[in-house]
């Protein structure tokens, strides 16, 4: 009998209604190599905090409230859940030996080409990735996350070979990722990707604030607001526009 | 068979008083989705502005508008009142005006008083001086029998919110009876029922008798209110707009006879639908004229009031009426109960505007038809008014033909009723137990005068035992205080109506009540799981409690603390059914809400759990508020674990989320979008699981 691995979890949230379909049973990852201003869970940066779990005491937790999950499943979120790339694949393969819908929330940054067998596997066993595509300028993007956009860029690509089903995520904040040009650039990179399925433009929301007071961080965006929902309704004309302009040329 | 019920489907309701019978030989399940619904009519329109001028003039004067000083409510005591006699066209109203409270001083001529006095009137003096000297009330009944621990039991709010100085409520008389058999065939029908009583009088015998006499006469009464609007009801009912009128007068007369706690309707909607169907059929009615006569009955319904007094709105949290209408549900054949007339009801909040009452009720049930649940959740999220209990789960005691009386107590319509019992408190009960039966607000003696717990730190073996010793004195009591209330109801405020629109047979619910279980539970889970140290004052009564460490809190789907709140309830209620209950009553309990959390809470010095004295109890059977730390399904799971079949009169949740957070109104899935725009584009892969929520 192969021993189980244990990931390292921050939390988890038993009625997760917005991170992907229906309603899920959310797991918090420990860790993550990005700093976004905006981060609203900085708590979960730290690699070395939160609490070992196994794969299987989680889909328990799962198993328990099964009922309310129907249309639902798991979603992997964090943090970074790739960090945790082998747990992060035996809960997923562990969910899918018991039929349970998996949803990855990540922004793709750890994705490297040369551990594309192990990316392999894990796809296998991913139904859906929420792909938080935080900036598409390659500047903005060191700007604003302290990483750089290639592997993100190549993370998609590797998503849309391997037909993975993919949403789109991006938060507009005002004075950061909300120029037009800045949003027909995210139109021209989602276009040619055939396997995105949908797209969700978040409004910038300062309730992340407290837990920086709380972890005694200061917070990187003070002073901005936050977005009004019209505004990043536009944002999302403008990206829809770019995609569906493109697209219909590509028909032609 | 009779001209009214022509082209209905035979069956043995023909023979015998069994609407049940007449529904499902009759009724048409509607699959579609609410495109057929009419919109509000201009005389809908015109007398709903009417309404809200009054509701404005009424909310400027105070709350109360006007108020009857000198008649006595009875189900004929006033003459015809309108709005608008030539637009309503489903009519009356509890007095001879709309907006004026009725005086009902049955249940107890002190209460009826007060609810004047502090609106601002005066009863008048020959009805007090009748109701004082000439005439007992319900509530001089109770206390002439209350024993001193009832009545200390009572004052220091161990036991609350009993109904012994007002109407209990919680009765639903099978209203459809009227419309669809009329009032002659009704009475025929108890007189008979008369005639076969036992013949050797028995005092139960003699009640009976007398009992029976009493719902004829208010069953002629009821013909009689018929006439006051110009309507001969003594024949059933020959078409929708009838249907819904007699049914209506039904419940007019117990709301003019009863200021009951709960006042509710039933489950009126699938059989007024086989009506309207007819009426389609032939031509009768259009669709518009339908919904115009449902909207000025749910108007009339929404125009309910009684007179009540600020202490009374306070332990209920506003000035409800509880006129609860039990909506869709599932038929014991398999087939489900939705009707055309499911929408018209629901579609009244779009119609007349959003509104608590009355309280509409979704019986719901995972098999109910998918377009009627995505109108439940579209009428939910535009008008924030409709509750939802699960169906699935009362079927299997109650059948396809209950209805839900106040918010969640469950009976067959007509053929079982319930005595309202309100709460005994249970986190008072266990600082009793640490007391020893002295109260921790008052100092008094209340309880028996056990050994109280002396030590430093509480010992969850040793406060356990003495709980549960607690726990069956406060059974005891309460029970018997129930008894005493139950048997001066029947005797001086006797339901007449209501009791005569429902078969002679009655299974009677003796219903209790439980408040501060989520105290209870993280109380003990305190004492279990980490260390409770007492707080005493200087007589060595404990008044406070610290907590040193962590502890499971109800709430969380943890079954360490789950365990404890479902043994307090089962429990608890062994300890219920191991008393006498007044007239056969069969005990239930309910873990309720109702808000008098809030009350409760006042009332009762600081638990072992960290809640201070004073603070208000979680609503029903919620978890403490802040203390449930896994999100929503971990907290409804652990409610979701109670035993149900100890508390089977109702549990209840009390659940409030940001819309933000129940999902994205607004995600593009580009099948969607694309469909839109290009509808033969090649990209577009239908993606149902995705927009499925």
């Amino acid at each position: 009998m192969r021993e189980s691995k244990t990931g390292n979890i921050h939390s988890t949230e038993s009625f997760g209604t917005v991170d992907g379909p229906g309603v899920r049973f959310v797991i918090f990852f420990q860790g993550c190599p990005m700093r976004c201003l905006y981060c609203h869970n900085p708590d979960t940066w730290n690699a070395k905090g939160g609490s070992r779990m196994t794969a299987d005491e989680l889909l328990e937790l799962y198993e328990h409230n099964k009922t309310f999950y129907r249309n639902g499943g798991i979603t992997a979120t964090g943090g970074e859940p790739l960090l945790q790339l082998s747990f992060l694949t035996e809960l997923f393969e562990k969910a899918k030996e018991r039929g349970i819908h998996t949803c990855l929330d990540t922004s793709g940054i750890v994705y490297r080409k040369e551990r594309q067998e192990a990316f392999e596997r894990l796809f296998q066993a991913t139904d859906l990735v929420l792909l938080d595509f935080k900036h598409s300028d390659p500047q903005g993007h060191r700007d604003l996350t302290g990483q750089e956009q290639a592997p993100v860029l190549e993370f998609a690509k590797a998503l849309e070979d391997a037909k993975i089903p993919v949403i789109i995520r991006h938060v507009v904040v005002p004075g950061l990722t909300d120029k037009r040009e800045e949003l027909e650039q995210l139109g021209r990179i989602i276009a040619p990707l055939r396997n995105v399925k949908g797209l969700e433009i978040l409004p910038y929301h300062t309730m992340g604030k407290t837990k920086y007071e709380a972890l005694q961080i200061p917070y990187p965006l003070e002073g901005v607001e936050a977005l009004e929902k019209e505004k990043a309704s536009e944002a999302k004309k403008i990206v829809l526009e770019t995609i569906l302009e493109l697209r219909k040329k590509k028909m032609k | 068979m009779r001209a009214e019920w022509n082209s209905f489907k035979e069956g043995i309701w023909e023979k015998e008083i069994n609407v049940r019978d007449f529904i499902q030989k009759n009724y048409t399940p509607y699959d579609g989705d609410e495109q057929f619904l009419a919109e509000a009519t201009q005389t809908t329109k015109d007398l709903w502005a009417q309404v809200m001028e009054l509701t404005k003039e009424e909310q400027a004067k105070g709350g109360v508008l006007d108020m009857d000083t000198k008649i006595i409510s009875t189900i004929t005591s006033h003459g015809p009142g309108y709005l608008d006699k030539d637009k309503e066209t489903i009519v009356g109203f509890q007095t001879d005006k709309p907006f004026k409270r009725s005086l009902q001083p049955y249940g107890g001529i002190r209460m009826a008083i007060k609810a004047c006095e502090d609106n601002g009137y005066h009863v008048d003096p020959q009805v007090v001086e009748f109701f004082t000297k000439h005439r007992k009330t319900h509530n001089d009944g109770v206390f002439d029998a209350y024993t001193p621990e009832m009545r200390a039991c009572r004052s220091s709010h161990i036991i609350t919110g009993l109904p012994d100085a007002y109407g209990r409520g919680r009765i639903i008389g099978d209203y459809r009876r009227v419309a669809l058999y009329g009032v002659d065939r009704l009475i025929e029908d108890k007189q008979s029922q008369k005639d076969s009583t036992r013949t050797i009088m028995y005092s139960d015998v003699t009640r009976e008798r007398e009992e029976l006499s009493e719902q004829i006469k208010a069953l002629k009464e009821l013909k009689e209110l018929g006439k006051i609007y110009g309507f001969d009801i003594s024949r059933p009912a020959a078409n929708v707009q009838e249907a819904i009128q007699w049914m209506y007068f039904g419940y007019l007369a117990a709301i003019k006879e009863q200021n009951g706690a709960a006042m509710s309707l039933g489950r009126t909607s699938t059989f007024i639908d086989i009506y309207a169907e007819r009426d389609l059929k032939n031509g009768t009615f259009t669709e518009e004229q339908i919904q115009e006569f449902v909207d000025h009955f749910i108007m009339k319904l929404r125009l309910v009031k009684f007179a009540r007094t600020p202490e009374y709105n306070a332990l209920f949290s506003g000035d409800p009426t509880w006129v609860t209408e039990s909506i869709a549900g599932m038929g014991i054949d398999g087939r489900h109960m939705v009707t055309k007339m499911s929408y018209r009801y629901l579609h009244t909040l779009k119609n007349l505007g959003t509104a608590p009452e009355p309280n509409l009720t979704v019986l719901w049930s995972t098999r109910l038809p998918e377009n009627f649940k995505r109108f439940c959740a579209k009428t939910s999220i535009e008008s924030s008014s409709i509750q939802y209990e699960n169906d699935d789960l009362m079927r299997v005691t109650h059948g396809d033909d209950y209805a839900i009386a106040c918010c969640v107590s469950s009976m067959r319509v007509g053929k079982e009723m319930q005595f309202f019992g309100a709460r005994a408190n249970l986190a008072k009960c266990l600082l009793y137990a640490i007391n020893g039966g002295v109260d921790e607000v008052s100092k008094k003696q209340v309880g028996p005068e056990f050994r109280p717990i002396t030590s430093e730190y509480l010992d969850y073996d040793e406060v356990m035992d003495k709980f549960r010793a607690m726990m069956k004195w406060l059974a005891c009591v309460y029970v018997n205080t129930l008894n005493i209330i139950h048997y001066m109801h029947d005797k001086y405020c006797y339901e007449r109506i209501q009791m005569a629109l429902h078969d002679k047979k009655v299974t009677r619910w003796f219903a209790t009540g439980i408040a501060g279980l989520s105290v209870v539970a993280d109380s003990l889970s305190a004492i279990k799981y980490a260390k409770v140290k007492t707080i005493r004052d200087e007589n060595g009564i404990v008044v406070d409690y610290q907590v040193e460490g962590e502890f499971p809190k109800y709430g969380n789907d943890d079954d360490r603390a789950d365990q404890i709140a479902y043994d307090v309830v089962h429990e608890f209620m062994q300890y219920v059914k191991g008393n006498h209950t007044y007239r056969g009553g069969i005990p239930t309990t309910s873990i309720l809400t109702i808000t008098s959390n809030v009350v409760y809470g006042k009332n009762t010095g600081s638990t072992p759990d960290g809640r201070k004295a004073g603070q208000p109890f979680a609503p029903g059977a919620n978890p403490m508020h802040h203390r449930d730390s896994h999100g929503a399904v971990a907290s409804l799971s652990s409610v979701s674990k109670l035993p149900f079949k100890d508390a089977q009169d109702g549990i209840s949740n009390t659940f409030s989320i940001i819309p933000g957070a129940l999902g994205k109104d607004d995600a593009v899935l580009f099948d969607d979008i694309a469909f839109e725009l290009e509808p033969d584009c090649a990209c577009c892969e239908p993606n149902a699981n995705l927009d499925e929520e």
